[in-house]
């Protein structure tokens, strides 16, 4: 299959790796990715922060630059989730009718990337190798906004080696929530606090998410902690192989 | 919203009365983050929350896995809900003529000042000093007990928890259960200091302390003459008032005095008698976690020789209507008040409810306050929220509260807007918005982003010059510190995925365990 791979602006920037992973897992498993150089960012944080008006050029540029493909992956429950559940809605806002539509068309065909793997593709056992305890971190918007349900557990269970922990409180937010971090600061480090006492008692070595934010900010207390567990996104995880281990 | 650019004309809205300023208990006095950074330093309040919140949770969700049809009954309880605000002002012509009809009386009030006029002079006219109360948050909400007491009548809380809050000299915390923030040794402690008549050897058993409540408030319903309430719903179709409660006070206090006054707000109104069994379902199970509550009390007007004597129904807009006016906000005034979305709301856990300075905290207080005092003055509560979306799945009518944050949040950033475009010399646009459409202009082309991915890189330098101790970054200036002050940042990549691709995007072994 050919499939578009909207990375999205904080992989792209930021970490790479969960792009690259992507690209490499989807090619072991024989399909053609291809990645349209014009994409940039799906808006979601001017969205999500009432600057709707801002974000407009950019869904009107989503569904320019996505439109011609039959399927677009997303390492990214948050970006996918923004693209499926705002960009029609924000077009309609400002009025723009025939905007509205093409979004809508173009999000059905959006998938994040456990839900391509699972629901579209049909596989579950993607052939990786991770010899490791990690524990499952689903974020809340792969939970509860694009509802991927047991899709990225069911292929981590798969995965060679792997020793998968389950999450004390593993549904509730880990305090990110974009410029909420920054706004409510005090208020997102305590829940990050409870997120990483939780985390860290699994004994994992590595949490595992679909989602480069909330990583980001799991990942960044951790570190701040000097705690000896990392956080890792799940493509990293599906797209490490035997050779990997060997090469690591 | 100007009305350039293809968009749609400005709303109505925008000239809508709102709940009048210095009366009544929609507004804090700080904005939430500052409260709640004080409540967070609170460990006492994290501990009386978390368990509380965590108990009435489990309960929750065991009752409501029990029914194959709650998705239905969510639905229809929107259903209806929608219906009804759709066509209030129907709704609440026909409520007066019922009511009207079976000897009650029926009085409208504008705003908070007007509906504590029209109690006062109510209760003054029966001739009583005192007035025993049903617990009720729209009373909290217009400042009743306060306009009572300037007027000499005292207002005798008769709900465990609002007695709790009244003697303590507190606010409540909690649409539901307003004491939760207090745990048992705290709550012996207040009724040892406050509570006339109290054993100074009180223990803090749940046993004792309902006992000490219970003889206490058994000599204030026996002398009461007038009893004021708030209402769960009010039965457009038959003009009957449904009062739903825990603890059997609240039949007491509505059926025992001569004079039954009761405040609802104007969204409280459903069509028909047969959508009570749609509440009566969802209502227990989402608020207490019980399958059915224990005291259900319904009454239409008056009736000769059985309760009261007199009624009157006073039916408060504050604000309500400028929600109305609203399209996409209007869906606040679906609550009914279950608190499912505080109890599951990982903020409203952490900093309890007096950090939102509002009756009404929590997601849905962060939706409503703000519509009701308009968003200016309640600017903060739309972003009290990181938009996780448990308020919205725990929702008994699916009011979709991440989605009315974020228009609210945009009707708070195009008010800000409109100033700039009204006084362009004098306003000066926030360090936010500068830095909000200066990120879209760099979204706005790839080529723009790919040099400011590039320059990011600058913060590599110190690393390629062996000063950087870490691969992370620890500190970062103003407002990025607030990220820095208890979390690392990362460091921007050698290699963007863009330039990856571009040269060829050649896979290595070993070269994804680069982690966030």
């Amino acid at each position: 299959m050919r499939i578009a791979l909207f990375v999205t602006c904080l992989a792209d920037t930021l970490f790479p790796a969960a792009g690259r992973a992507t690209v490499r897992l989807l090619e072991r498993l024989g399909h053609e990715v291809v990645f349209p150089q014009a994409q940039t960012c799906c808006g979601q944080m001017h969205v999500n922060t009432g600057y709707l008006r801002d974000a407009l050029p950019l869904v009107r540029r989503y569904v320019d630059v996505f439109e011609g493909f039959q399927t677009v992956v997303v390492p990214s429950g948050s970006c996918a989730g923004s693209v499926r559940h705002q960009h029609e809605m924000l077009a309609r806002r400002f009025g723009d009718e025939a905007l509205a539509r093409r979004a809508a068309a173009v999000a059905a065909r959006t998938y994040e990337l456990s839900q391509l793997l699972v629901d579209v593709l049909g596989v579950e056992d993607v052939g990786a190798y991770y010899p490791h305890r990690v524990t499952y971190h689903p974020t809340c918007h792969s939970l509860r906004v694009l509802r991927v349900g047991e899709a990225p557990l069911r292929l981590l269970r798969k995965v060679a080696g792997l020793d998968l922990a389950e999450l004390p409180d593993a549904e509730v937010c880990c305090g990110f929530g974009g410029t909420f971090a920054l706004k409510n600061a005090d208020v997102s480090t305590a829940m990050l606090a409870d997120k990483m006492r939780n985390v860290l008692a699994t004994g994992a070595e590595a949490v595992v998410a679909g989602d480069s934010s909330c990583l980001m900010h799991i990942g960044g207390g951790l570190s701040r902690l000097r705690a000896g567990t990392k956080a890792v996104h799940l493509a990293e995880i599906l797209a490490s192989t035997r050779d990997d281990a060997r090469a690591g | 919203m100007p009305g350039n650019r293809g968009e749609r004309p400005a709303p109505a809205f925008l000239g809508m009365p709102v709940a009048p300023r210095g009366v009544g208990h929609l507004r804090g006095a700080e904005p939430f983050p500052a409260a709640a950074r004080k409540a967070l330093a609170n460990t006492q309040l994290r501990r009386n929350l978390a368990k509380a919140t965590s108990t009435i949770r489990a309960k929750r969700a065991a009752v409501v896995a029990e029914l194959p049809d709650w998705e239905d009954l969510r639905a229809a309880g929107q259903a209806i809900k929608a219906e009804a605000i759709a066509h209030l002002g129907r709704y609440l012509e026909q409520l007066e003529e019922q009511v009207t009809a079976h000897g009650g009386t029926v009085h409208w009030a504008r705003d908070a000042i007007e509906a504590n006029r029209v109690i006062v002079d109510l209760v003054r006219g029966t001739g009583a000093t005192e007035a025993v109360k049903v617990k009720s948050i729209v009373t909290d909400e217009i400042g009743l007990n306060d306009a009572l007491a300037a007027a000499g009548i005292t207002a005798r809380e008769t709900d465990l928890a609002e007695l709790i809050v009244q003697l303590g000299h507190d606010r409540p915390s909690h649409i539901l259960v307003p004491a939760i923030h207090r745990n048992r040794a705290e709550i012996r402690d207040i009724f040892r200091r406050e509570m006339a008549g109290a054993d100074p050897g009180l223990s803090d058993t749940p046993a004792a302390l309902t006992a000490a409540a219970r003889a206490y408030l058994r000599r204030r319903f026996l002398s009461a003459r007038v009893g004021i309430s708030g209402a769960n719903f009010a039965v457009a179709e038959t003009g009957t008032l449904c009062v739903v409660e825990s603890e059997g006070n609240g039949r007491m206090c509505l059926t025992l005095p001569d004079t039954l006054i009761t405040v609802m707000g104007i969204e409280k109104v459903i069509p028909r008698w047969a959508d009570l069994g749609v509440f009566m379902q969802l209502l227990p199970r989402s608020s207490t976690g019980e399958r059915m509550n224990p005291y259900t009390t319904m009454w239409t007007g008056v009736a000769p020789g059985d309760g009261p004597r007199e009624f009157h129904l006073v039916l408060l807009d504050n604000g309500r209507t400028a929600a109305l006016a609203d399209p996409a906000g209007r869906q606040a005034l679906h609550c009914i008040r279950c608190s499912a979305c505080l109890n599951v709301c990982p903020v409203y856990e952490r900093t309890g409810g007096h950090a939102y300075g509002s009756v009404y905290p929590g997601p849905i207080g962060a939706v409503l306050s703000p519509q009701l005092t308009g968003i200016e003055d309640n600017a903060s509560l739309p972003y009290a929220s990181s938009l996780c979306g448990a308020c919205y799945d725990a929702c008994p009518v699916k009011i979709d509260i991440p989605s009315l944050l974020v228009h609210l949040r945009a009707r708070h950033v195009e008010a800000a807007g409109r100033r700039s475009a009204a006084a362009p010399t004098r306003w000066v646009p926030g360090a936010e918005a500068i830095t909000m459409a200066a990120a879209a202009w760099v979204m706005g082309s790839p080529a723009r982003l790919a040099a400011a991915q590039r320059a990011s890189r600058a913060a590599r330098v110190p690393a390629r010059l062996g000063r950087a101790r870490h691969d992370r970054i620890r500190r970062l200036p103003p407002p990025l510190s607030a990220w820095t002050a208890a979390r690392d940042a990362p460091l921007p990549p050698a290699m963007t995925f863009r330039e990856w691709w571009q040269r060829g995007h050649v896979v290595q072994p070993g070269a994804e365990r680069e982690s966030p």
